[in-house]
């Protein structure tokens, strides 16, 4: 058996496969379900209604899905360029961290206006030094960057939990390992009062359709794309192999560092270990899922934001065991990313 | 007492509007040697992968010994006994020559691999058939012509009886190339039966048996060797009757480019040493040589892809220092690569990006790439070097040999470079398509280009080069004219004997 790629993807095909997938998974989730003795129609029911089901429900899927778009995309831009990079959750706590403390020690008089694109920067900046270092090992030592970046989230969290524990820790807490909150005036506005949904998702999706416009339009997009597909025919043809890289990676580590800031400065204020459930990781599949395609990442983002709210709903009221909304989610990507394959390839016997 | 090894029947293929096989049949007797000749895009590899099972055929039907073979089953078609080695090496260059032989061979369920008992038979086979190699060599450490040796063997490891071969010669030397097809008869006697895939008329009409030639996906015809010639199955592969174009004499101009006592070293290695040459407008500098010899740094360091450790070069008469990619092209250098695939072409990305990639600054205003500039610049390009098979639009990986390469010099040579260097222009390409690229050099050399021409190919040299010099070991010799030296005098000079050259130019 061997796999075909295919030259043309029939439209049907298009359309059936991803449904196919989330009736495979439903299928695999509920049996599951049913073993943990819920009744298996009631928990699709409260998956549905747990993230679409109110306007609580709806507003929390789209607040997580904010951050999944912008780790979707560090992971969808790097990939794309061969650069891989799985360390978006070390560089999203290192944005989250220095928007924190800049807010708190440097701009924290500022008004909003001028505070918030500060931070922003801040903590793009901070995500895109954490990326350099990998970058700098590969191209000067030949140092595989899989495992530099992905060693670096561990090193990432404990600099942060270090920092929350000491120089960063916030006096009010109770004694709490939290940081400093951000100044008032550096929350995100919301797009529906009394929510968590923040403006911090328009940041995103604008960001998707940018660097959807960089890839397709820019010199740079172009000579990315070459230098990933074939590095030894882009250097021949002159594109500056380094160079690309450097700005694909500062590209890349600047989104991850601002899905930190958007996750402090929209929803928490401040920073604790458990500020991301994952976002980092799951920028991966959310790419993968997008075939790296960065408008895709906004589709992708929102339907795995809509697992993991729906599922976390259903084990929360069903009181079936949280792993089983873990696996649920887990189980759904799979599929997905099976019938995307599927979608793009064809079996030959 | 001939018997029938391999009966194809009617078979046909189509990719989309393209009938790349159009009722195939063809047989194969024990112990024969058959040449699949054709153009490029007539159809060989296609017909050769539906062969080994990569393609299933439309229709008709393909039986080894007697034997329908179930159609795209590559594993059906290895224990049926064919044998194929592509034209891309599909080895490991991490593996060693055994560890390669013997992937695939045993099941993924045994718990270890009997690693003695496929030595054993490794060096059977070897000694058998005449094919040294070392089992324990790293495969990445061998010369291209001992990886393909490995490959053969690989096949004869799976107890192939029927050897399938995509144009071997094209990356070899003419000596790995002779010593190769030497094997290969060796082989036929013993029984094996051959059928390989080439460009290259002379050694068809030295090593084939029988000679069945490729048009537009059809077979048009088949000749046994003893009884055709040369022009004949020129004539048979384009339909009409193809000449290589010769230079005709012309008065060059100014030195352009002037190399002296330049050097090369890389990773400790001297690739050129001390080398001198000077390049004059619309004249052709052929530089001859077995490959291996320092083509590649030559063509790399006048292409802006390396930098020399010493020596001089001089640019239109002025003194350059190491130039970029960007800084060449846009000096007006025109390149072409010894290695389509690997350097040429990025085969994912659409034609109209690999023709503008080279020169992204001028398709580009203000960061974003002037994307309808760019198809136009493609559309030219396709129009005016007669590029079949694709669109701007379509990936260029879909394009075949002949087709790429034209394109290539198309994107070389549409803006009138003062300067082209041309490494090995005609590897791979059909008689019509060598024609047609000497033809386009040619006219270059009229509209004043200076040509560098690296290449291996001794009657290609003599046609085209204004001056000819040798490169071995990383030297050049002094050059000379074509008109003042024979053959063998040039392979003398090829092997680094440069009395032949004291009448130098
Ligand atoms: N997978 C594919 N999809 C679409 N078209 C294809 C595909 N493979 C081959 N073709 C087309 O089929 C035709 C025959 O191609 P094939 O590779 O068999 O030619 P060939 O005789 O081997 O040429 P060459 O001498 O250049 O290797 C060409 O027009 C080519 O563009
Ligand atoms: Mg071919």
């Amino acid at each position: 058996m061997r796999f075909e790629r295919r030259e043309h993807i029939p439209p049907a095909l298009a359309v059936l496969t991803p449904l196919i997938a989330v009736a495979i998974s439903l299928a695999l989730a509920g049996g599951l379900i049913a073993l943990a003795g819920a009744p298996v129609l009631t928990a699709f029911g409260k998956i549905i209604t747990g993230a679409f089901g109110s306007k609580l429900a709806v507003t929390e899927t789209l607040a997580r899905t904010a951050p999944l778009i912008l780790t979707g995309l560090a992971a969808a831009v790097a990939f794309r360029a061969r650069l891989w990079n799985i360390g978006a959750e070390g560089q999203l706590y290192l944005g989250a961290i220095a928007v924190a403390a800049a807010s708190a020690h440097l701009f924290g008089g500022l008004p909003g206006v001028v505070q918030i694109p500060l931070l922003f920067v801040t903590g793009a900046l901070a995500g895109m030094v954490l990326l350099l270092i990998p970058l700098w090992l590969r191209l000067r030592f030949q140092v595989d960057e899989v495992v530099t970046t992905l060693l670096l989230n561990f090193v990432a969290l404990l600099f942060v939990s270090m920092l929350i524990d000491t120089v960063l820790k916030d006096p009010l807490a109770f004694g709490w390992p939290q940081s400093v909150p951000v100044a008032s005036q550096a929350e995100l506005p919301k797009i529906i009062p009394r929510s968590r949904l923040h403006i911090g998702l328009l940041v995103a999706v604008v960001l998707a359709f940018v660097v959807h416009f960089i890839q397709s339009r820019t010199a740079f997009g172009l000579q990315s794309r070459a230098a990933g597909l074939n590095p030894s025919g882009a250097a021949f043809a002159g594109v500056p192999l380094g160079r690309t890289l450097l700005l694909v990676a500062m590209l890349s580590g600047g989104l991850a560092g601002l899905a930190g800031a958007v996750e402090v400065m929209g929803i928490t204020s401040y920073v604790t270990t458990e500020l991301s459930p994952g976002y980092g990781y799951s920028g991966i599949v959310v790419a993968m899922l997008a075939g790296l395609n960065p408008l895709g990442v906004v589709l992708a983002a929102l339907f795995t934001a809509v697992m993991f709210v729906g599922a976390d709903a259903m084990s929360r009221s069903l009181a079936v065991p949280s792993y089983i909304a873990d696996v649920t989610v887990a189980l759904s990507l799979l599929t997905m990313l099976v019938a995307i394959f599927f979608t793009q390839y064809r079996i030959r016997r | 007492m001939s018997e029938t090894v391999l009966d194809i029947s009617q078979v046909s293929k189509r990719f989309g509007a393209t009938l790349a096989n159009d009722t195939i049949s063809l047989s194969l007797e024990r112990g024969e040697i058959i040449a699949l000749l054709g153009e490029n895009g007539a159809g060989k590899t296609t017909l050769m992968s539906m062969l080994f099972g990569h393609y299933t055929p439309d229709s008709g039907h393909i039986s080894v010994m007697g034997r329908v073979l179930p159609p795209g089953r590559p594993k059906a078609a290895i224990r049926a006994g064919i044998g194929m080695v592509h034209q891309h090496f599909s080895l490991a260059p991490n593996l060693s020559v055994l560890e390669n032989v013997m992937t695939g061979t045993e099941s993924l369920w045994r718990p270890w691999s009997d690693r003695a008992k496929g030595r054993a038979r490794l060096m059977e086979i070897s000694a058998r058939f005449g094919l040294k190699v070392s089992p324990d060599a790293r495969l990445g450490d061998l010369s291209v012509g001992e990886q393909q040796r490995v490959e053969i063997l690989k096949a004869l490891y799976n107890d192939a009886k029927i050897l399938v071969l995509d144009e071997p010669t094209a990356v070899l030397t003419n000596v790995e190339a002779e010593h190769m097809f030497g094997n290969l008869k060796d082989m036929a006697r013993q029984g094996l039966s051959i059928i390989f895939i080439s460009h290259k008329l002379d050694e068809v009409m030295a090593t084939a048996d029988r000679i069945v030639v490729l048009r537009g996906g059809r077979v048009v015809a088949e000749r046994r060797a003893v009884e055709t010639s040369k022009a004949e199955l020129a004539g048979l592969m384009v339909g009409r009757e193809v000449k290589r174009p010769l230079r005709e004499p012309a008065t060059p101009g100014a030195v352009v480019l002037e190399a002296k006592a330049v050097t090369l070293r890389e990773g400790g290695v001297e690739r050129l040493k001390a080398v001198d040459f000077h390049l004059r407008a619309g004249e052709v500098l052929g530089i001859i040589g077995v490959s291996g010899n320092g083509q590649a740094a030559l063509a790399r360091l006048t292409g802006g892809l390396a930098r020399r450790s010493a020596g001089e070069i001089t640019l239109f008469g002025q003194p350059v220092g190491d130039l970029s990619v960007r800084e060449v092209v846009g000096a007006g250098i025109g390149r072409i690569p010894e290695d389509r695939n690997h350097d040429g072409v990025i085969g994912e990305m659409a034609i109209w990006e690999n023709g503008v990639l080279e020169r992204l600054p001028e398709f580009t205003r203000g960061g974003l790439v002037d994307r309808k500039a760019g198809m136009e610049f493609a559309r030219r390009i396709i129009e005016g070097f007669d590029v079949r098979g694709g669109t701007p639009a379509s990936r260029i990986r879909l394009l075949s040999g002949g087709n790429m390469q034209k394109l290539i010099l198309g994107r070389n040579l549409i803006e009138h470079p003062k300067i082209l260097i041309a490494a090995q222009p005609a590897r791979g390409l059909d008689e019509g398509a060598v024609a047609a690229v000497h033809e386009r050099i040619l006219a270059a050399r009229r509209a004043g280009t200076a040509v560098l021409l690296i290449s291996e190919d001794l009657d290609e040299v003599m046609a085209l080069a204004d001056r000819i010099q040798a490169i071995t070991g990383g030297r050049l010799s002094p050059p000379v004219r074509p008109e003042g030296i024979n053959a063998r005098q040039l392979g003398l000079m090829m092997a680094g004997e440069w009395g032949a050259a004291e009448h130098a130019v």
